[in-house]
């Protein structure tokens, strides 16, 4: 235990990336408020962990050990390091479950991901009905290591495996009339307690990409995190990931997929659509009524850092929405 | 026996009021603040805060309509520590979740109206917690009163701020529930509802005991 603090060495895990360090450097400029935060720190737990910066897993008693080599702890390509396997797991928005983001994993347990189907349709030439496992088989799975941004203000790093959807939709081949993909997650009210009547969303959950965003590279079809099978609690067995838009638009536990001409309805749109729109881009120019996006907190970490346009995947995506107001089309 | 007798209203109130910080605290070393403590602290702080002011708005009504008396020696400890809670929750938002960065506070605080919704709650409740000695009750006279009134608006604008910020209401009903709640303790104060009711209670207990007539404080018309 006493080598453990061995000051001479230094892990290169234990370096701080930059702007975590510029980050904290803010939070600690600030005198004597500063003091208050350094004692928090000093009195440890859960709180002192997070404001040095030490993650832990919740519903753990010890912090984790630091992972050795830094070749194992996974990093997107701004350096960040990705949440671990037991926070993605244990901290989702899952509706069709409950509305308590840390409840979820625990309702969520023994939900079956199989066997399980998508049917894939439309305006496409050959609609298809795969097997998860066709899925899984037919097409390569790669890690991709994407920022999720909720658009309550948080966000994590998450290792997902998967294959672009483009993959999937280019098999099917859809028509020259087709502009846009809709998603539509299970209806299961026997598994999904708050699918039950009285309920106040008009289920299944439903999302909607245009069909150039749909064909974009970094849209991901997700079957596994960290690779491993996706757990039920991040929609197992099959979801979407798409890193540049809010967390929301990455709809859980998909079974059918269609290929339309007007433009999808959406679930959150259909509720709220001044608060979420069609597009809901992460965007932090663009305020949310309640809730701040021109920052975040990710999680694991003091503070809040500024929320970048599109995610910090302008670069790729940017592109797709030339010309357009995205005011207007948020 | 009889000191527990007279006391022991205060002793379950500054119990139950400190405990939900003993069990942050506990949380916090059992690593049981979610993958999002800060947040986790902000939502708990908050809601004990609400829970608390709304608890010290129903000390009055339980004395003048349902004559319980030792109510009231609760009533100022209750609004004290849900001020208390409600630092907490203003210092964790602005130093846990905005390292006090005062341009990032401010913008929000002028974007979200639910951030402005707290804020007002908050400063109207400062005046209150100062001037709630002996001493400050004293020196203001009859204006301590006027001025204690404006917790009848801190308390709706504090529902208020939790209110806004709920995804949906339909879904989330807490903040319409703290509304009823605070509807009710309202009204309860307007005098004719209070004389209503007090009167019903009387006819009730007078049917009842009929014969045995036994005063009680609901027919001193307070």
């Amino acid at each position: 235990m006493l080598l453990r603090r061995n000051t001479l060495k230094i892990r290169s895990s234990e370096i701080t990336p930059e702007h975590v360090y510029l980050s904290r450097r803010r939070f600690m400029r600030l005198g004597a408020l500063a003091l208050g935060s350094a004692a928090l720190t000093a009195c440890g737990g859960q709180l002192g962990d997070t404001l040095a910066g030490r993650t832990a897993p919740a519903g753990t008693r010890e912090p984790l050990p630091a992972p050795t080599g830094s070749a194992e702890i996974k990093r997107d390509e701004f350096g960040d390091p990705a949440n671990s396997f037991e926070t993605i797991s244990t901290y989702n928005n899952y509706y069709e479950f409950t509305e308590d983001k840390e409840a979820v994993s625990r309702l969520a347990a023994n939900f079956k991901a199989e066997p399980w189907t998508v049917t894939v349709g439309g305006l496409v030439n050959n609609p298809r009905t795969y097997d998860i496992d066709d899925l899984r088989r037919k097409f390569d799975q790669e890690e991709r290591i994407y920022r999720l941004r909720c658009v309550e203000g948080w966000s994590m790093v998450i290792p997902w495996i998967g294959f672009p959807l483009h993959k999937l939709l280019k098999e099917v081949e859809p028509k020259a009339e087709a502009r846009y993909v809709r998603f539509e997650s299970l209806f299961d009210p026997q598994q999904y307690p708050n699918q039950r009547p009285p309920t106040f969303y008009p289920w299944p959950y439903t999302e909607g990409l245009r069909l150039d965003e749909a064909m974009h590279d970094l849209t991901l079809m997700v079957t596994g995190l960290y690779g491993k099978p996706l757990p039920n609690s991040n929609g197992a067995p099959l979801r979407l990931a798409v890193p540049w838009k809010y967390g929301f638009k990455s709809i859980k536990a998909i079974v059918k997929i269609e290929l339309t001409a007007e433009q999808p309805k959406t679930l959150w749109n259909t509720m709220a659509p001044h608060e979420y729109g069609f597009y809901s881009n992460v965007n932090p120019q663009r305020p949310h009524p309640r809730w701040s996006q021109a920052t975040e907190r990710r999680i694991g970490e003091p503070g809040r850092r500024p929320t970048l346009m599109f995610n910090g995947y302008a670069e790729q995506v940017a592109g797709l929405y030339a010309g357009m107001d995205l005011q207007v089309n948020y | 026996m009889d000191w527990l007798r007279a006391n022991w209203l205060r002793i379950v109130a500054h119990i139950g009021a400190l405990a939900p910080l003993g069990v942050i605290v506990l949380d916090n070393y059992r690593y049981n603040l979610t993958a999002n403590p800060i947040q986790e602290i902000i939502v708990r702080t908050g809601k004990v805060a609400l829970v608390l002011l709304v608890l010290s708005l129903a000390c009055t009504p339980l004395n003048t309509i349902f004559g319980f008396r030792q109510a009231l020696q609760v009533r100022r400890a209750l609004g004290l520590y849900g001020f208390m809670y409600a630092g907490l929750h203003l210092a964790a938002f602005a130093v846990l979740d905005y390292g006090l960065d005062l341009q990032l506070i401010g913008q929000t605080i002028i974007e979200k109206y639910y951030v402005i919704a707290g804020f007002i709650a908050f400063i109207i409740l400062v005046p209150l917690a100062v001037t709630s000695t002996r001493g400050w009750m004293a020196r203001l006279g009859k204006r301590w009163r006027a001025l204690h009134k404006l917790v009848y608006l801190a308390v709706p604008v504090a529902v208020l701020h939790f209110a806004l910020l709920v995804k949906s209401l339909g879904s989330r009903p807490e903040p319409l529930l703290f509304g009823a709640v605070v509807i009710v303790l309202l009204a309860l104060r307007i005098p004719a509802m209070r004389r209503a009711i007090s009167n019903l209670r009387f006819k009730v207990r007078g049917a009842a005991q009929r014969s045995s007539y036994a005063p009680s404080h609901a027919d001193k018309g307070l």
